[in-house]
């Protein structure tokens, strides 16, 4: 019977959410085509892991091996290049996350298969794949056919598919590391925590986040002055930290840190998924942006198209009045 | 050090209002801004570094339409000696990978230690060609650095994960660096150096060239073929509030008043 490969991620010592994303829409395809799951688990002491994942697949395919204990897309490529040749997946489910995207591509072209990345659906329509993915940071979706091939790969955006309950009670078969030799081009060398930083975006009721749209340096007086009014904490989109305006902890995204303030104001953002990913679910979204087609309003429970720059102002007086406070 | 910078002309959307065009495969470019791809940037940036440090060269090549000689100007300017356009109508409707195959084939007759790729093309987002290319090449790679420290045949760079997380890799030379934003700070362009760039060739080349067939590129060479586009459909929408600033602003106090929160 064909199968679906799951390539189970994991990181010091857990296994990663998207893994189980990946688990649930593989089911549920390899269910409408008749095929069989399978997880596939490479690590160093990951035992353990094999008997969680065993719930969610037929199969988990388990190699144990020291080289594989962090991740190294050169170590990983020759093991499911292995896997893969031998086993003939029809499909090979990788996440779209940093591990994946190291691995996945010079997987494919060593393999010479065909690769669709960042995929947010997947359907066959008999044994050719058709995949959705994004483009124009999440502008436009795309419907797209997979060069037809007797075994595909693909790489899964995270937090697409709700991972569902276990149901499943499959077989754990473990089977030696084809690793012989010493992986020499790349070395993983150490984890590099972030800074300890001075604010807890995270633990904050009120968070005002701020985007590109606020366009330049000189204009954070202006929405550091409207936190105050709040008592909130200012975050930001990701290319506010690569501009140095502010530090990296105060970045909400996948890259950065995931909040749920009572109250997250998100000002010229465009709400890409990764930055949508560590906000949406804020008890309460406000979002001002100028382009009524922004991402961001459909995260928001309230929108409001027009100029930040006369939106924060008239928002700073308002709330002084209120408090009964002069600006 | 020779370092191959891929950099990719790319329409800025974030702030226009996109269109599908006749085909429904594509979106209108027509009154759309094109500039150098955002991830691209930083690489360019970080090749010239590299190379003020070491010494050596730095060429950008692209694949692209002679329009992308404004953003390979722009890389003139900032400091690269040389620079490539893959120029072909056979070209159009490339994917990831076959933007690959036809930057590897020119690479590989280059000289070069370090090729430097964007993360991702912020209009397609595969985030494959550099893995790809380095794949083809029969080199190593690293994706995702936000920092770089060459010595002596190996590279020590950080890779960016999830959540604030890095991890440091050593990688040997020759290889491909995928580079992500935030990993320097790019130079502005002084009007001397955009004036001395305009002076400067742009090599030209196109399938015939290259060494590669009409199979290996365009629709054919791909391995995605988009079928349809469209506009994501909207499971909630936002409660549009509307009026002057200090109505819309009334109306956001009150229910945050409501809520406790002022
Ligand atoms: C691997 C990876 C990880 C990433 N991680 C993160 C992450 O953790 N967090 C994150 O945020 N991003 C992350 N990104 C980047 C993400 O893809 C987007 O590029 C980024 O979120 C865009 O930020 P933005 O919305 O501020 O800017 P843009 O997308 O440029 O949007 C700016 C918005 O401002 C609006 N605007 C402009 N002027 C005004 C005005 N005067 N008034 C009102 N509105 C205005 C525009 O209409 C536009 O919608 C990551 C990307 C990658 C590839
Ligand atoms: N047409 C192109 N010409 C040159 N380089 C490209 C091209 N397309 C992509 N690249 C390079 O590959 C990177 C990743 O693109 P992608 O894999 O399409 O997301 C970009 O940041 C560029 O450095």
């Amino acid at each position: 019977m064909k199968e679906i490969f799951v390539l189970a991620e994991h990181r010091q010592g857990q296994i990663r959410d998207i893994a189980f994303e990946m688990l649930t829409k593989g089911k549920e395809l390899a269910e409408k085509t008749n095929m069989d799951l399978t997880a596939v688990l490479l690590g160093k002491d990951v035992k353990k892991h094999a008997k969680t994942l065993s719930e969610y697949a037929k199969k988990v395919l388990l190699i144990e091996d020291a080289k594989l204990e962090n991740f190294n897309s050169e170590a990983y490529q020759k093991v499911l290049s292995n896997l893969i040749k031998e086993h003939k997946p029809l499909l090979t489910m990788i996440g779209h996350t940093s591990f994946g995207v190291d691995l996945a591509p010079s997987l494919a072209v060593d393999l010479n298969l065909p690769l669709a990345t960042d995929c947010i659906d997947l359907e066959f329509e008999n044994e050719a794949l058709i995949v959705t993915r994004q483009m124009y940071g999440g502008k436009v979706n795309v419907r797209a056919k997979v060069r037809k091939s007797k075994s595909y790969i693909v790489t899964v955006r995270q937090a697409t598919f709700a991972a569902q309950k276990p149901t499943m009670n499959g077989e754990i078969i473990e089977t030696p590391s084809p690793l012989s030799e010493e992986i020499t081009e790349k070395r993983f060398i150490e984890y590099v925590l972030p800074p300890p930083g001075g604010v807890d975006i995270t633990a904050a009721d009120v968070l005002i986040g701020i985007g590109r749209g606020i366009k330049d340096e000189n204009n954070m007086p202006m929405v550091e002055e409207l936190a105050k009014a709040f008592g909130g904490v200012l975050a930001c989109s990701r290319p506010i930290v690569d501009k140095g305006w502010l530090p990296s902890d105060r970045q909400v995204g996948t890259s950065g840190k995931t909040v749920k303030p009572k109250v997250y104001i998100a000002l010229g953002i465009s709400g890409a998924f990764q930055h949508v990913l560590g906000m949406k679910n804020s008890d309460l979204i406000i979002a001002v942006n100028k382009d009524p087609n922004a991402p961001i309003f459909s995260f928001a429970d309230y929108g409001i198209v027009d100029d930040l720059f006369k939106v924060v102002p008239a928002l700073k007086g308002k709330i002084y009045e209120l408090k009964g406070q002069k600006a | 050090m020779d370092i191959i910078v891929c950099v990719k002309h790319v329409p800025e959307t974030a702030e226009a209002e996109i269109k599908i065009d006749a085909t429904g495969k594509a979106i209108e470019k027509t009154g759309l801004v094109f500039d150098i791809n955002e991830w691209d940037d930083y690489a360019l940036e970080e090749a010239v570094r590299i190379k003020e440090k070491f010494g050596g060269t730095v060429t950008a090549i692209t694949v692209g339409p002679e329009d992308a000689d404004s953003t390979l100007r722009k890389c003139l300017a900032r400091g690269a000696d040389k620079a490539i356009r893959l120029t072909d109508t056979r070209f159009e409707d490339s994917d990831g990978y076959a933007i690959a195959k036809i930057l590897q084939s020119t690479i590989k007759s280059l000289p070069f230690d370090l090729i430097l790729t964007g993360a991702l093309a912020g209009d397609d987002g595969y985030t494959m060609v550099g893995p790809i290319l380095a794949e083809l090449l029969g080199i190593s790679h690293a994706t995702m650095v936000k920092k770089i420290e060459l010595d002596d045949g190996v590279a020590k760079v950080n890779r960016e994960l999830e959540g604030g997380l890095e991890e440091m890799v050593e990688v040997k030379m020759p290889m491909v660096l995928t580079v992500q934003t935030g990993i320097n700070e790019p130079r502005y362009v002084s009007i001397m150096g955009i004036r001395k760039a305009m002076q400067k060739e742009i090599k030209v080349l196109g399938l015939a060239d290259i060494g590669l067939s009409e199979n290996d590129v365009g629709e054919a060479g791909s391995w995605i073929k988009i079928e349809k586009m469209f506009v994501p459909s909207v499971e909630k929408q936002a409660e549009f509030l509307k009026g002057t600033p200090e109505e819309v602003s009334a109306k956001i106090a009150e229910i945050l008043r409501a809520r406790g929160l002022i």
